[in-house]
């Protein structure tokens, strides 16, 4: 085959001493001591509390709405409903470019889900806010709830995901699967899941004329920006957002969502400043969540076990009134070599909140049946479920043939099953036990997550003194952006870390872009580092220009810049550090610009992604059913690493939120009612400490020199995908017993 | 209705006037006394990030009533540090990278502090699991808050034997 790119790769740069290294995070004193300061922390003189009222229907109109009742409670202030709601400059029914969900502003009576906003109680303490929205007593016109895949409308969405096509065939899957020596049919059913990030959607509003300061914990700062300011018809650059932590994201944290708008609302209304903290319940309903898939595999298989036909079709629920469509079925697009793919999508409309990306959308859930369809064809075929993943290796990306830009998943097979002790794993199920008894299973699963970059702008201004300063509105949810971020931009600069000041968190700052889809420190990254090569490149010239300097006549090219100083290319011991140029020039800063995003002529040429490889222990209790996860083992390439300590971390995350998925995560939705059953923490079970075995996320080394110039990729969300896998693969290997929906229960595994 | 009760925080007597009997202390420290470290994850007791020593026993803030609490002694996350002096369990979260999103990492803190001055934490890392496991953490930064208890504790026993 063709192994010649005819595009150049980005040129390759060599990154400085911050990055690689595990720095502890940054923004670690601030999180410890509590001082950190997260939106509802907040507290403007003069604040006022408001409380979000909610709906207990699924569907139907308010009729009635006792606002005297609440408007007598001791305190409150006003009641905001349909009937006095203050215009908006944009209708929340609009569809507002690619990231606009419709949502609730009071628009109008109209309920469409359980926990949508129906009324908002503004009060002088929360106590009295509290109150009052439950005083509201409404009363309903109800209409039967249409709650589940059976009872909704199917239809099928123009697109999936963020605007991906529904359907995709490469190959003849008809011919695939009729040469086929094994076919494997099988079905996969994941539930409605809900981010539940610690910290529950929160903002403080407070207007000022026509401008308007919001604190509120957001994903993508600039963005957001732009939409709220359009709601309430003032430019851009009247919103000042503030957003230094968010007490997690997860996607749900990068849309625009009425409680937000309500509580700016209510701030411009009553002309004073007002904090809008959603409680627990309300993450049920307003603000997102991962929508309910089935799905439908079709593996055609020679008698070696390769595939001949690969057919992943899926069924995502969405609300009646917008759609999200989890791209399931694409997680079949880039993983195995098939000579024929075919996906397609359909969709269910339901009584529920809309949809949205939730960490690995799409992957998490469709990597989760695909794992297993593997793991069921390795059955059929009498092979080992490692060595059918190898016998389908990709060595070109499957969906379009294009070379990976890097792919060391071999060397992340290898290396995670020499630490996991893969070998000797007997093929059959019920083999091994522990010495207490206990069914001992061993599972395992691919992992794989795109490697995208979107944009994002940054500034780097180097001072006098020697230090500098860099600036992007970057958004840290957690994933350590305030560390990572500032060791590229020290490396950019040619300084050490502690000389660097980082600005982020507020959209004064050039466009950070989307802390999201894995691509944030990449594309950040890349705009930080580009802004300090692009001051050091202002700074060369200075001093080669200037007969004083001892680099005089070296030229850009001839110059490098390391420990705050440029030394010349050819002959080291000729330097100057960066402050004595600046003296001398008599500048007191130098400003330098940069910008991140991919190479088009390389994203054209190359399918990136990230890849893993994903090893689980479980034991189950033969009598009661009752799975623990005992082992975790990871190996992931992801390209360069910025920081292998907080890279870790978030591997982890991931296996974790992989092992909630496998065995925890569920959101009920009452079929009569349409109401979630389990809307608080108690009964939307995630992990707690108990639930997590020791784990290991090993690093591969993988030299990507077509991602972007440094080489860097993402470890978000990649974890989650492999891991529900591994974990359902492990219970079948220890009980024999293969489950067909997440989360695997003690009841589907017991006899 | 005004309520007059006195309370010790990080050390500090407060003597605070309340309006209304309905609030948790949980709002008090947030919405009144400015101490904003504490973090409401649920506010019904099943998160655990609110977590606070009341006369040295961990609680849930948010499912305490202020004024059942006249006289108490309470510590937060605000009170922890002697000075610039970080508590063990504090620089040992950020040693093992205990945290990411941090919303959780107050009441995780108070949390460990809690379990090591109740004698719970040992070096058994499934004991501190049992232990921590009123605290969730959605980030997932689990293994890294028992390798913190853990190193906190092994500390403590250390100073234990010295003193």
């Amino acid at each position: 085959m063709l192994d010649i790119i005819p595009f150049p790769a980005a040129p390759h740069v060599r990154l400085g001493s911050s990055s690689g290294q595990p720095l502890t995070r940054r923004d670690g004193l601030l999180k410890v001591t509590g001082a950190a300061t997260y939106a509802a922390d907040n507290h403007p003189a003069g604040m006022l509390h408001a409380v979000v009222a909610v709906s207990t229907i699924a569907r139907g109109r308010v009729t009635s709405l006792d606002v005297a009742a609440a408007k007598a409670h001791p305190g409150v202030v006003e009641v905001i409903t349909p009937a006095n709601r203050p215009p908006l400059a944009m209708d929340p029914d609009g569809k507002h470019g690619l990231f606009g969900f419709r949502f609730e502003a009071l628009q109008n009576e109209r309920v469409r889900y359980a926990k949508q906003p129906i009324a908002v109680v503004v009060a002088e303490t929360l106590e009295a806010a509290t109150e009052g929205a439950r005083l509201l007593a409404p009363t309903y016109e109800v209409e039967p709830a249409r709650i589940g895949f059976e009872n909704g409308e199917r239809y099928d969405p123009p697109t999936v995901g963020i605007g991906s096509p529904a359907d995709f065939d490469r190959g003849d899957l008809a011919a695939g699967l009729g040469a086929a020596t094994h076919l494997i049919e099988t079905e996969y059913e994941t539930p409605a899941q809900y981010h539940n990030a610690m910290e529950p959607h929160a903002i403080v509003a407070e207007w000022d004329g026509d401008r308007l300061t919001i604190d509120t914990p957001n994903q993508a700062i600039l963005m957001a920006r732009a939409g709220f300011a359009a709601f309430f018809g003032i430019p851009a650059e009247n919103v000042l957002l503030r957003s230094p932590f968010l007490g997690g994201g997860f996607g749900s944290k990068a849309i625009l969502a009425g409680p937000q708008i309500l509580c700016i609302l209510a701030a411009r209304m009553l002309g004073r400043p007002v904090k809008l903290v959603l409680p627990r319940d309300q993450m049920f309903g307003p603000v997102g969540h991962r929508g309910a898939t089935q799905q439908h595999l079709r593996l055609g298989l020679d008698a070696v076990g390769r595939l001949t036909a690969l057919e992943h079709r899926a069924v995502a629920m969405t609300s009646s009134f917008d759609e999200f469509i989890e791209p399931a079925a694409n997680a079949s697009h880039n993983l195995y070599a098939s000579p024929a793919i075919s996906t397609r999508h359909s969709a269910v409309r339901a009584d529920i909140g809309t949809p949205g990306p939730m960490r690995a959308p799409g992957e998490a859930t469709g990597s989760a049946a695909l794992e297993c369809a593997m793991d069921e064809a390795a059955l059929a075929c009498g092979i080992d479920p490692l060595e059918m993943r190898l016998r389908n290796y990709a060595e070109t990306d499957p969906a379009t043939g294009r070379a990976f830009s890097a792919k060391a998943l071999r060397e992340c097979y290898a290396q995670g099953a020499e630490r996991f002790g893969w070998a000797g794993r007997p093929l059959a199920p019920r083999q091994m036990r522990d010495d207490s008894g206990l069914l001992v299973g061993w599972g395992m699963g691919s992992a794989l997550f795109p490697a995208p970059m979107f944009q994002a702008e940054a500034r780097a201004t180097l001072r006098s003194d020697g230090t500098a300063l860099v600036e992007t509105a970057a958004a840290d949810m957690g994933q350590g952006a305030w560390t990572a971020l500032a060791q590229i931009a020290a490396d950019g600069l040619g300084l050490d870390i502690d000389k660097v000041e980082f600005r982020a968190g507020s959209s004064e700052l050039p466009d950070g872009g989307i802390a999201g889809g894995s691509g944030h420190t990449a594309t950040a990254g890349s705009a930080l580092h580009s802004a300090g090569t692009d001051v050091i490149g202002k700074l060369a010239e200075i001093a080669a220009n200037d007969p004083d300097s001892p680099l005089f006549g070296a030229g850009n090219a001839g110059v490098e810049a390391r420990g705050g100083r440029l030394y010349h290319g050819a002959d080291e011991t000729r330097s100057e550090s960066y402050s004595d140029i600046l003296a001398r020039a008599g500048l007191q800063t130098l400003e330098g610009n940069g910008k991140g995003g991919r190479d088009p002529a390389n994203a054209e040429a190359r399918a990136m992604f990230s890849h893993g490889a994903v090893f689980a222990e479980v034991k189950v209790d033969p009598d009661l059913g009752q799975v623990r996860v005992t082992r975790l083992v990871g190996a992931f390439a992801a390209g360069r690493i910025i920081n292998p300590r907080l890279a870790r971390s978030q591997l982890y995350g991931g296996m974790i939120w992989g092992l909630s998925f496998a065995l925890h995560e569920e959101a009920l939705h009452d079929r009569r009612t349409g109401r979630p059953m389990n809307a608080d923490l108690a009964g939307y079970h995630v992990p707690v400490h108990a639930d997590i075995p020791v784990m290991e996320a090993l690093l591969v080394d993988e030299d990507d020199p077509y991602v972007n110039a440094l080489g860097i990729k993402g470890v978000g969300e990649i974890g989650i995908t492999g891991t529900v896998g591994a974990i359902a693969n492990a219970i079948w290997h220890a009980t024999g017993i293969r489950a067909h929906r997440f989360p695997i229960r003690i009841e589907d595994l017991t006899e | 209705m005004t309520l007059s009760i006195c309370l010790t925080v990080n050390g500090v007597r407060k003597d605070v006037m309340l309006d209304d009997p309905r609030v948790t202390l949980l709002d008090l420290l947030r919405e009144r006394l400015d101490l904003t470290g504490t973090k409401k994850g649920c506010d019904r007791g099943q998160c655990g990030a609110c977590t606070v020593l009341v006369d040295g026993r961990r609680i849930n803030a948010c499912l305490a009533l202020a004024v059942s609490l006249d006289g108490a002694d309470v510590l937060t996350i605000e009170g922890l540090a002697d000075g610039d002096r970080l508590d063990p369990v504090q620089a040992a979260f950020i040693a093992h990278d205990g945290f990411q999103c941090g919303f959780c990492t107050p009441g995780q803190i108070m949390s460990a502090v809690g379990l090591i001055r109740e004698g719970e934490a040992g070096s058994d890392p499934e004991r501190i699991r049992e232990g921590m496991s009123g605290n969730l953490c959605r980030c997932g930064a689990y293994a890294g808050i028992v390798e913190a208890v853990l190193d906190a504790q092994r500390l403590a026993n250390e100073e234990r034997r010295v003193a």
